[in-house]
């Protein structure tokens, strides 16, 4: 069932903000040349961390294994170059939290050697998809667009869910981000290739490549790429630019007017939405046997000297990614890593590069200021205006604050997509994502607490059963001693020993008695 | 080097809840300078009373509570009560009953209540409601339009009448005032006299009442800005309207000469004041859009009921916080469907 | 005046009636008040409150002869939850300084383990492995932070450590509204 005039549809709410790509877009800064040292974390993707596949001091080839997860969600991680295996260490890693993470150190020595790959697969379309969905596991490829969700998982869409759609993001809807837009314009081809994989690999009858309105040149890149490809079944899609309407949802509804249920995902309605940038990995691994090991990340800012968009391979340290692109100027007040809308500040740049990290905003005072003290809410309903999920953002908070976890799920909570356009629009400059935040994993500790207190009470339950059985059983067998004991003393008179014992003094009884006699005779 | 670790999103926020307030007060001026030109200087007077007032009480009851005083004076919502306040009253009102309705209005039905955001009732019209029932002679002093007054008063005349009570020239309350035209439509209809007799009064303009339909217009002129900067949104204000000229209009339908237009009930009283400055404020009313449509139709409705059956001349006070009341009733029912919301409403 | 009050006794007979079959029609089997007590608290197992596990404890205040507010590991959230429960006031918690807020699991040093069994007797919810003689160990996931094992060890190689934050169980902090002031974080707290 193809879409007819798909992007005619609109989402509820978003909002406009002075896009600022100006500062990057189109500009290529190159390749960063390799670190001596890479510092890469065992977490960075959804699901469960990686477990070491090597040791301290083992040699690897570039493209190697280094770690591998065993559970289903999950992706493996692998050497981005040729080295030794310094060792596992905690090490400070990217995210909002601060904390440590157990990091691969690897040493690079230089050569940059490629070790054994699977080989090429460019007869793809001959294949069962689950062997291509096998080799996209392998390459440990994730959402590129900032979410790091295993793609391999995602494209398992299961026999119960046929997939009619298939929507390549290429909105790219952020303030800042230009890294999607670069690679639409240079590697159109390559990501049309990623495309004509996954149709192959989902069984989708259509694709929809959805790119915003302030993206002429990338329109028209990917618009030829298609035309060359001769696929007559992927349109690219102009959209109008709004954040956020590269959040996944709202693009699938605007690109086929179809919502994604609440608390579910696209394959429920026939769809899957994969990032241009994955697409072009997917291609990498499928054709040439290549893992993932680096990615096109934007620098920019006004703190930055020189803003624009570089290939960095994963584990290299944000401080060299930012030297590379000429080192801070005066302005720089924060670190950002992601978009202002929805990334997160980083505390210094002693952190590695990761595969969800997607830009770094090297930002002014004025382009990131200080949060002002927050007033109390007015209830003036702009949050409610600008939801893209059409929530109740203003209910939420009052919940939130209140901590009343069970009336912010009746709110749908978990519909959030945290996009940040509440807070954005907020006259009190409540920081309203953050109680959300703050609600949902306090909402996922408590679950996580009553699945253990069930647990222990199943547990406990057994024991005392098992201790209780124990004693019955106890109780049991020294009943039955004490009864056998009893029919011992009962039949006393049968008893062998005493009936020999009383013979034989009978015995001597009567002898006694005949020898009295005898006497009395003589 | 170490950076500052805040929280998303990052950026000049767009909104502030001062400018938001002061837009308000702006969108007042062209309504106030029209209250001023037809009917004195009383307007003004009652305004910097209240302001003086608000500004005091506020600090006084900020510091009672221990809260920073000078960011919450700031955010000007006390100023906006004072002014939406003193723009009810009439003109001469003795200057201790402007006081004690803004303290009334501040310290007990916002502050009490927790502050910006929290109060239930618009402190305004809590206010109004207040001074209305306990002083109802006072308050129902109205002078008469410009182009009907005979003995306009200056500003100095003006103030000695609010602060002393001394009239000039042996002037007295009866020589000075005149009914409103709500007033006098409610009286004459009382007698069984038909809207056309009424019409011939001098009391009347083209539409409403002479004099007040042209406030009507300054303020909607205000509504307008208001909204063409986003600062109210337009659900509220259209539903109040549509609700009062919707049940005007069927009971004039029905009978034209015991009952008055549409138009007359739009532009006499504090109908657009009330539709554009005051049902609107965000924090008494209700949040949702579909709600706000009910709330301000209900609002419309209960105006036209009480102005026509009840014992008020004027009714948009009482209509407000009756509704004030409802908002977080229409607020639970009237929850927007979520996107991606299921039919099972399961999950 | 008769009539009145013939009517009067009629209508509370039919509703005395009424009640009567229906409280025998529609009556609930077993006790859910006491499961719905025990589903609220913490299943720690440790006796604190003075009861031999959550289950008597959630008895006997169905029973009525406990208080609400014996439980540490339960904490406030767990007493006003009961409060609300059974439409209580809420009741200041006994004996706080027993229990810290971070979870603790306890953790056996082997070296000095002598395998005999008394830490395994004594743990509420069998999360020690082990028999005589042989290294008993305590199934991290499984311990409630009880701390009954403690006492009775010979050697006193049991300890309690508290549960690291990872990134897997980190949660977001509660916003502070009205003070949202800058602050610069050490990479790695």
């Amino acid at each position: 069932m193809i879409t007819q005039n798909p992007g005619r549809w609109d989402f509820h709410g978003g909002i406009h903000r002075p896009d600022r790509k100006s500062l990057s877009a189109g500009k290529f800064l190159g390749k960063l040349p390799l670190p001596e040292i890479l510092t890469l974390p065992l977490q960075q993707h959804i699901g469960s961390t990686a477990e070491p596949a090597v040791t301290a001091g083992e040699q690897v080839h570039k493209g190697q294994i280094i770690a591998r997860t065993t559970e289903y969600i999950g992706a493996p991680i692998h050497a981005p170059t040729s080295g030794t295996i310094l060792g596992i260490e905690e090490r400070p890693v990217p995210h909002p939290s601060g904390l440590n993470a157990p990091c691969i150190l690897l040493q690079a020595d230089g050569k940059d050697a490629w070790g054994e790959l699977p080989e090429p697969l460019p007869q793809y379309a001959d294949l069962d998809p689950s062997l291509l969905r096998e080799r996209i596991r392998w390459a440990g490829i994730v959402g590129l667009g900032g979410a790091a969700f295993p793609t391999s998982v995602k494209l398992n869409h299961g026999p119960d869910r046929p997939i009619q759609t298939l929507v390549i993001n290429g909105a790219e809807c952020e303030p800042y981000i230009t890294c999607d837009d670069l690679l639409m314009r240079e590697q159109a081809d390559r990501i049309v290739e990623g495309i004509k994989i996954l149709l192959h690999v989902v069984e989708a009858e259509e694709c929809l490549i959805g790119i915003e309105d302030n993206k002429p040149e990338a329109i028209a890149a990917m618009q030829q790429a298609v035309a060359e490809s001769a696929l007559r079944n992927v349109q690219v899609v102009q959209v109008a630019t709004r954040y956020p309407m590269g959040g996944e949802k709202q693009l699938i509804k605007v690109l086929t007017g179809k919502e994604v249920p609440s608390h579910g995902i696209p394959a429920e309605i026939g769809v899957i939405c994969i990032n241009v940038a994955t697409a072009a990995a997917v291609t990498d691994a499928v054709i040439a046997g290549r893992p993932l090991l680096s990615r096109l990340v934007t620098v920019t800012g006004e703190g930055i000297a020189n803003p624009g968009n570089l290939e960095v391979a994963f584990g290299t340290s944000l401080s060299q990614v930012i030297a590379h692109a000429g080192g801070y100027t005066d302005l720089a007040y924060k670190l950002i890593l992601g978009g202002p809308m929805m990334g997160f500040t980083l505390g210094n740049d002693q952190v590695p590069m990761t595969k969800g990290a997607n830009c770094l905003l090297l930002a002014g005072k004025e382009e990131a200021p200080d949060p002002d003290k927050a007033l109390p809410c007015i209830r003036c309903g702009k949050c409610v205006e600008v939801c893209p999920a059409q929530l109740l953002p203003q209910q939420l908070y009052w919940y939130a604050r209140a901590k009343d976890l069970d009336k912010t799920r009746e709110y749908n909570l978990f519909d959030c997509i945290e996009c940040g356009c509440c807070s954005w629009v907020c006259p009190s400059h409540i920081p309203l994502v953050q109680y959300y935040r703050f609600a949902k994993t306090e909402t996922w500790a408590m679950e996580k607490e009553k699945q253990q207190a069930e647990e222990a009470r199943r547990r406990h339950e057994a024991r005392t059963e098992r201790l209780e059985r124990l004693e019955q059983e106890r109780k049991a067998r020294l009943r039955q001693k004490k009864e056998a004991l009893e029919k011992k003393t009962a039949r006393g008179a049968a008893d062998p020993k005493k009936a020999a014992i009383e013979a034989a003094m009978k015995r001597v009884a009567e002898k006694k008695a005949r020898q009295s006699r005898e006497n009395e005779e003589r | 080097m170490e950076f500052p670790v805040h929280t998303s999103p990052y950026g000049q926020l767009p909104n502030n809840v001062t400018r938001l307030m002061g837009q308000v007060l702006l969108a007042l001026v062209p309504g106030i300078i029209a209250l001023v030109y037809y009917f004195g200087w009383g307007v003004i007077i009652n305004i910097c009373i209240a302001i003086t007032t608000a500004v005091a009480a506020e600090a006084g009851i900020l510091h009672l509570r221990k809260r920073p005083i000078l960011p919450t004076l700031m955010d000007l919502s006390a100023v906006v009560t004072a002014v939406l306040l003193a723009i009810a009253l009439p003109p001469l009102l003795p200057w201790w009953m402007t006081v004690l309705g803004v303290l009334f209005a501040i310290i007990m039905v916002k502050h009490l209540y927790g502050g910006l955001g929290y109060n239930p009732f618009n402190p305004a019209m809590a206010a109004y409601v207040l001074l209305l029932v306990s002083f109802p002679l006072s308050m129902t002093r109205w002078l008469p339009p410009e182009m009907l007054n005979q003995y306009p008063l200056d500003f100095l005349q003006s103030l000695t009448i609010i602060f002393g009570g001394q009239f000039p020239d042996n002037l007295t309350w009866d020589a000075i005032t005149s009914a409103t035209p709500l007033d006098e439509m409610r009286t004459r209809l009382e007698m069984h006299q038909t809207i056309s007799e009424l019409s011939q009064s001098p009391l009347w303009g083209d539409f409403g009442g002479r004099g007040w339909e042209w406030i009507g217009n300054w303020f909607l002129i205000g509504g307008l800005f208001l909204l063409w900067r986003k600062v109210i949104s337009w659900h509220i204000p259209v539903a109040m309207i549509a609700g009062l000229l919707l049940s005007a209009g069927i009971f004039w339908m029905i009978d034209p000469e015991a009952m008055p237009s549409p138009a007359f009930h739009l532009f006499s009283g504090g109908m657009i004041l009330g539709a554009f400055f005051i049902a609107t404020d965000p924090v008494t009313a209700s949040t949702t859009p579909r709600g706000r449509i009910i709330y301000g139709f209900l609002i419309g409705v209960t105006v036209y009921i009480i102005r026509t059956w009840g014992g008020y001349p004027d009714a948009v006070a009482f209509a407000v916080l009756l509704m004030n009341m409802a908002a977080p009733t229409i607020d639970y029912y009237t929850k927007p469907k979520v996107f991606g919301a299921r039919e099972d409403k399961d999950g | 005046m008769l009539t009145a009050i013939l009517v009067i006794a009629a209508l509370s007979a039919s509703f005395g009636l009424l009640l009567g079959y229906s409280a025998i029609r529609f009556k609930v089997e077993g006790d859910p008040l006491v499961d719905q007590i025990d589903a609220i608290l913490p299943q720690t197992q440790c006796g604190q409150c003075g009861f031999a596990g959550c289950r008597p404890y959630a008895e006997a205040i169905a029973a009525g002869e406990a208080d609400i507010n014996l439980c540490p590991p339960g904490g406030e959230a767990g007493m006003l939850a009961l409060a609300d429960l059974l439409g209580k006031e809420p009741v200041p918690l006994e004996n706080e300084s027993n229990t810290s807020s971070v979870k603790s699991i306890a953790y056996i040093r082997e070296d000095e383990c002598i395998g005999c069994t008394l830490c395994i007797q004594a743990c509420p919810v069998d999360a020690i492995v082990g028999a005589a003689k042989q290294m008993h160990t305590v199934i991290a996931d499984q311990c409630t932070g009880c701390e009954l094992c403690v006492p009775p060890c010979p050697v006193e190689c049991i300890d309690m450590v508290p549960v690291k934050t990872t990134l897997s169980n980190w949660k977001w902090p509660f916003p502070d509204s009205m003070e949202q002031e800058p602050k610069t974080q050490e990479q790695g707290s």
